[in-house]
């Protein structure tokens, strides 16, 4: 093949602005609306990558998306490299440089900041929504907007350069999904942006979207060469490209009536028109030392419709072009994304979108309906059948599908191996998984598949269309959601001093919450071991903001929380806190928190960080489903409030200069109650509740004063050293109590009564959950116990998750029998010691007792003791004894 | 994505909303007096139905209201909105 | 705010919100703005007079709508079929949290001071819509949007509400979001106008 430009004509190419980009080392040179493709055809670059599994030399196959054969890298004018675009898509405008691909795309690995291309997405609604600008794509969009002037009646096409007026171009649906949602990309959208996808709800969709050629196969009809008979005409009309100097065309319709002419138009010489109707046909292809087609072989019927191509010695003729029509494929895919059935169409052998829109939300017109103009009576000529003998090794060079290196021998193997579903067979063979997605190979794949099972073509069938339609970069798909946006990053009111004050952060949830404060110089361990001694004897303050908080009102409040919690909440008096237990149905643990009594008909909940969200809508899920007769109103407050813990032996004289008007005695202010206060000169609420086991506040301030208030706390506790911690030091604290942490001492199988917690569930009253824990399995006495856990060497700190087994375990036959895991573990400044919490068969049975630790590297001894190790007479919860 | 109808604020996209099961699951009036069997039936066994079924959504991103909705899962058409 | 003690800081306080001086996106924080949630059920006619008379205005009870007091201090969002949500003026959240409170009397509702819940933050300008389409799936465009309506939605990944003010031709948005997420949002919002050709 030896393409040229034209000397003039192409209807979407600028001659007046030329462009050029490297492909291969070599300067292509080209003009604005040129494809990577045009530019290389005219400049006579024939061969343009090597096929993926046979390095077979390949050229130029379409003009469109449905190309097989020239996929290439590109880098792009803003210097990203993109692998495995089709040649036929590209617009050398945007162009750097080309590379060719054997079938495999790369990507490149990106240097440190170069990775900058900005991708977006969008949302679209509209009335109607019509995909494809050709003629009928057009004619609905005018219809619609004519029925009703007010409808936004979007029309995109894929072709940047597509006809007509209102057209979004360069826009390609990728796929339709439920209740008229279509995504789209499109490259370019704006001058920052390399590529933005559209989610679309339409009211009603209309599918345009044309139909693609598809060829005959026939053996060695792969070379350089050998093109669609339509995109040839495309590089002639569109581009002002001759594709070859003597073609030869081969067609079972009348399709390529115009593309003849068009093509000697263009003084190429049309030497010979192979109609398989005629019982003509071209048997296989020669090709020079490169591969590139050089001649044709054909046996000629002599006008006997019924002759088979073995009917007469091949002729050869020479020609440097071979064009190929094997009829029409409607565009079906986006169809049949919305469950659109399909169904074979005799008339122009092939598929059509049967009966009507799934749901009448979607239509298709024009060709994709099947309406394929100027095919004229189209003879069912699929394949030819190798020159001589008809062994299997025969078909080998009849590719099918040429970007995935398949071919007719495969098949056969596929159908030999006895896959009879055309699903099967795409899988066997690959057919159809490149990135055109089988678009020229897959009916022709389904129809030689009827053959030779001796089927119809309509009851193999196609294997079933997914989105997207064409590949899409992940990039693309991120859209904006990358870097600092790639989820939302909450932060408390606090934040900046956290951040200017070097915490180490952690994620919990979305939330950034420090996790210690290192000194300089200061390790991890170190910083916590600190941050804990300083709440075990002085005074240590925490940024609690992040709990949960909902605000319940009505007169019904009490009798709901008694049903919410395991625990009686309506006996609480106004002005007091209670923990309470929260079990979903099946009886598990769901969350846990400390809520108050405000007023009669008033509570105030606080939740788990992490649960904030789920225990509202649990909490809603109850009052609105089951029990719609509770006048109870729930509102989340947790942003409302900004909450500072205040922590150790000093923490009440901290408070006490912070809150001058508040009587903090213990007679006043005792243990497990709230007052409202006037801190650091700003209403708002003190908690007296404590999750380290010393003494200890909660404060609370509307959250814009969280700032002032953090800072404030600090200022007072400054002669005492007061110390901020993190949630690590938190965690140590808890566990020297024995308080688990929801979703760390349990995953949704643990009870109350497996936590040790029976204290806090009733035996008087139904609540949520309740029925559940006398189910058998709850009663079980081998259930795993919340129990504490004590390294016999008290230098080694567990790592959390290790199971534990039995210390008589032969633990080289597997699987070794577990009894537990360790679902906390640190070391402890208060203990002098490591410890951990860990969940144990039967654990309470078994405190004195001791288990094995097997780490990859040694096993640990450890000893089952109580869960609560620091303590346990809760003498220090109330502080220093006061004068 | 599907588009929920939310009987109070109109079609939003699946997102905004929590999904909550088959329809119609009350909470048993005693479960005291229901047996294991019975007692796990409620608590974990639900129809699968291919074809239509009545479902139910909360709009935690809007107006936070529970309903039902009856889906075919065959072609998640939603059809009668309410209770 | 109300207070004279701990300084109050608005949560987008020190936030980057300028794009460029020739942007034709208007970002900003209307910090301390006054909300208070209110439940009370609608079919209490003696209850929704009470509650008119001190609000100025009649609680919505058509979704997704607001009604504002003749003054112009109160506006009221229809938050569910028993929800409110009323945004008042800077400095009022206590009188207003008690004449509700008072105007409830017996009967069974709720008011919440949720004030320093959420912050507001305003967009405004000619391509206003546009910028809150990159991550709002709701139809913002008149008539199904425009003034005297408003909307609980995501916008990028947070929960927002939504209240459009100012004529179609020159959009304007007031999006109350959680403290919490309200520097993520100004980010989002900031790089959104990047993408505006």
């Amino acid at each position: 093949m030896t393409g040229s430009r034209l000397p003039d004509g192409g209807t979407g190419i600028d001659r007046g602005d030329p462009r050029a980009f490297d492909f291969e080392g070599t300067v292509v040179s080209g003009f604005a609306g040129d494809t990577v493709a045009s530019a290389l055809l005219a400049n006579g670059i024939d061969v343009v990558g090597r096929s993926i599994y046979h390095d077979r030399p390949r050229g130029v196959f379409s003009a469109g998306p449905e190309e097989p054969n020239a996929l290439v890298q590109v880098r792009w004018a803003s210097g990203i490299s993109e692998p495995m675009l089709p040649a036929t898509t590209v617009p050398v405008e945007d162009v750097l440089e080309v590379r060719n691909l054997a079938g495999r795309g790369r990507l490149e690995p990106a240097e440190p900041g170069t990775d900058t291309g900005r991708f977006d997405a969008r949302y679209a609604p509209c009335e109607v929504r019509v995909i494809g600008a050709g003629v009928s794509g057009r004619r609905a969009a005018s219809n619609a907007r004519t029925a009703d002037p007010g409808a936004r009646v979007l029309l995109i096409d894929s072709d940047p350069a597509a006809a007509g007026d209102e057209v979004r171009r360069g826009m390609t649906a990728l796929g339709i999904y439920d209740h008229g949602y279509v995504t789209a990309v499109e490259r370019c959208p704006a001058p920052a942006t390399e590529g933005r996808l559209w989610h679309i709800r339409a009211g009603r969709i209309v599918i345009a979207t044309g139909a693609t050629e598809r060829p005959i196969i026939f053996a060695d009809d792969d070379r350089p060469g050998v093109m669609l008979a339509g995109a040839a005409a495309t590089y002639v009309e569109r581009y002002g490209v001759r594709p070859g100097e003597r073609a030869v065309i081969f067609t079972n319709n009348d399709t390529t009536d115009a593309v003849t002419a068009t093509l000697r138009g263009a003084g190429t010489e049309v030497v010979a028109i192979v109609d398989a109707r005629r019982g003509d046909l071209i048997v296989g292809t020669m090709g020079d030392d490169a591969g590139r087609l050089t001649g044709i072989r054909i046996t000629r019927a002599h006008g006997r419709p019924d002759a088979g191509a073995d009917g007469d010695d091949p002729e050869t003729i020479e020609a440097d072009l071979l064009l190929v029509s094997g009829g029409w494929n409607p565009n079906v895919a986006l169809w049949a994304h919305a469950r659109g059935t399909l169904r074979f169409d005799e008339r122009i052998a092939a598929f059509v979108p049967d009966r009507a829109g799934p749901h009448g939300r979607i239509e298709v017109v024009g060709a994709a309906a099947g309406e394929v103009e100027g095919l004229g009576d189209i003879g069912p000529t699929w394949v030819v059948p190798p020159p001589g003998p008809a062994t299997d090794a025969a078909w080998s060079t009849h590719y099918v599908d040429l970007g995935r290196d398949s071919t007719v021998q495969d098949l056969q193997r596929a159908l030999g191996a006895g896959l009879e579903s055309i699903e099967h067979v795409k899988r066997y063979t690959t057919i159809g998984t490149g990135i055109d997605q089988g678009r020229t190979s897959g009916v022709v794949t389904s129809a030689i598949a009827a053959a030779i099972l001796g089927q119809d073509v309509g009851a193999i069938g196609v294997p079933t269309f997914r989105p997207p339609t064409v590949p899409v970069s992940f990039a693309q798909l991120a859209a904006r959601n990358r870097g600092a946006l790639a989820d939302p990053i909450r932060v408390t009111p606090s934040h900046p001093w956290h951040e200017a004050n070097g915490a180490v952060f952690e994620d919990v949830g979305q939330w950034k919450r420090p996790h210690h404060f290192p000194q300089a110089g200061e390790s991890v361990d170190d910083a916590v071991l600190r941050e804990c001694r300083a709440a075990r004897t002085s005074v240590a303050m925490m940024d609690a903001t992040t709990l949960g908080k909902i605000d319940l009102q009505g007169p019904d409040v009490g009798a709901f929380l008694d049903r919410v919690y395991t625990n009686t909440f309506s006996s609480l008096k106004v002005g007091s806190c209670r923990y309470g237990l929260m079990c979903r149905a099946d009886g598990m643990v769901f969350d846990d928190g400390v809520t108050s009594r405000l007023a009669d008909d008033r509570f105030h909940m606080t939740t788990t960080t992490g649960n904030a969200a789920a225990v509202l809508d649990h909490l809603e899920e109850w009052l609105q489903t089951e029990w719609p007769d509770l006048r109870v109103h729930a509102t989340s407050v947790t942003e409302q409030w900004a909450t500072v813990a205040v922590v150790g032996p000093r923490s009440r004289d901290v408070v006490a200069a912070l809150a001058p008007s508040l009587d903090v005695s213990d007679a006043a202010f005792p243990f497990m109650t709230w007052r409202d206060a006037v801190i650091a000169g700003t209403l708002g609420r003190a908690f007296r509740i404590s999750f380290s086991g010393e003494l200890a506040y909660e404060l609370n301030v509307p959250t814009w004063h969280g700032l002032a208030l953090w800072e404030a706390v600090l200022a007072a506790g400054a002669t005492f050293g007061i110390t901020p911690y993190g949630t690590q030091a938190m965690h140590v604290l808890r566990a020297e109590k024995g308080y688990p942490i929801i979703g760390q001492e349990t995953d949704g199988t643990v009870t109350p009564q497996d936590l040790g917690m029976a204290w806090a569930v009733s035996t008087k009253k139904d609540f949520i959950g309740r029925r559940s824990h006398r189910r058998l399995d709850a009663q079980r006495p081998d259930r795993k116990q919340l129990v504490g856990l004590l390294p016999t060497d008290p230098r080694i700190v567990l790592p959390e998750g290790t199971q534990l087994v039995a210390p008589d375990a032969d633990l080289r036959v597997t699987p070794v029998p577990m009894l537990g895991h360790v679902t906390s573990s640190y070391d402890s400044a208060a203990l002098g010691r490591s410890f951990a919490l860990a969940l144990v068969k039967g654990g309470r049975e078994r405190i004195g007792q001791t288990v094995l630790a097997p780490l990859i590297d040694r096993v640990v001894e450890a000893v089952i003791a109580d869960s609560v190790l620091f303590d346990p007479e809760n003498r220090r919860r109330d502080g220093e004894p006061q004068p | 994505m599907l588009l929920v109808p939310c009987p109070h604020c109109g079609p939003r996209d699946e997102t905004e909303f929590k999904y909550g099961g088959q329809a119609g699951i009350a909470h048993p009036a005693d479960p005291e007096s229901l047996t294991d069997a019975e007692w796990l039936d409620y608590l974990f066994l639900r129809d699968n139905p291919k074809g239509p079924w009545r479902e139910r959504w909360v709009h935690t991103a809007g107006c936070r209201r529970w309903f039902d909705v009856t889906r075919d899962t065959l072609t998640n058409e939603f059809g009668d909105i309410g209770g | 705010m109300t207070d004279s003690g701990l300084r109050a800081r608005s949560p987008l306080e020190g936030a980057t919100l300028a794009i460029d001086s020739t942007s034709t996106l208007g970002i900003r924080e209307l910090p301390f703005l006054v909300q208070v949630g209110l439940r009370a059920d609608p079919a209490d006619e003696p209850l929704m007079s009470r509650l008119t008379t001190v609000l100025g205005a009649r609680p919505p009870t058509d979704p997704n709508t607001t009604s504002i007091s003749e003054d112009g201090t109160n506006q009221v969002l229809w938050l569910g079929p028993d929800e409110w949500l009323v945004l008042g003026e800077p400095g009022t959240a206590g009188a207003l949290e008690s004449k509700l409170r008072s105007a409830l009397d017996a009967a069974a509702g709720a008011v919440v001071d949720l004030s320093a819940n959420r912050t507001a933050i305003s967009v405004s300008g000619p391509r206003a819509r546009e910028s809150l389409a990159f991550g709002c799936a709701i139809d913002l465009e008149p008539p199904a949007f425009g003034p005297g309506r408003c909307a609980q939605t995501l916008l990028a990944r947070a929960n927002v509400i939504i209240v459009p003010v100012g004529p179609a031709d020159e959009p304007a948005f007031r999006i109350l979001v959680r403290p919490s997420f309200a520097g993520y949002l100004a980010t989002w919002l900031v790089d959104a106008a990047v993408g505006l050709d």
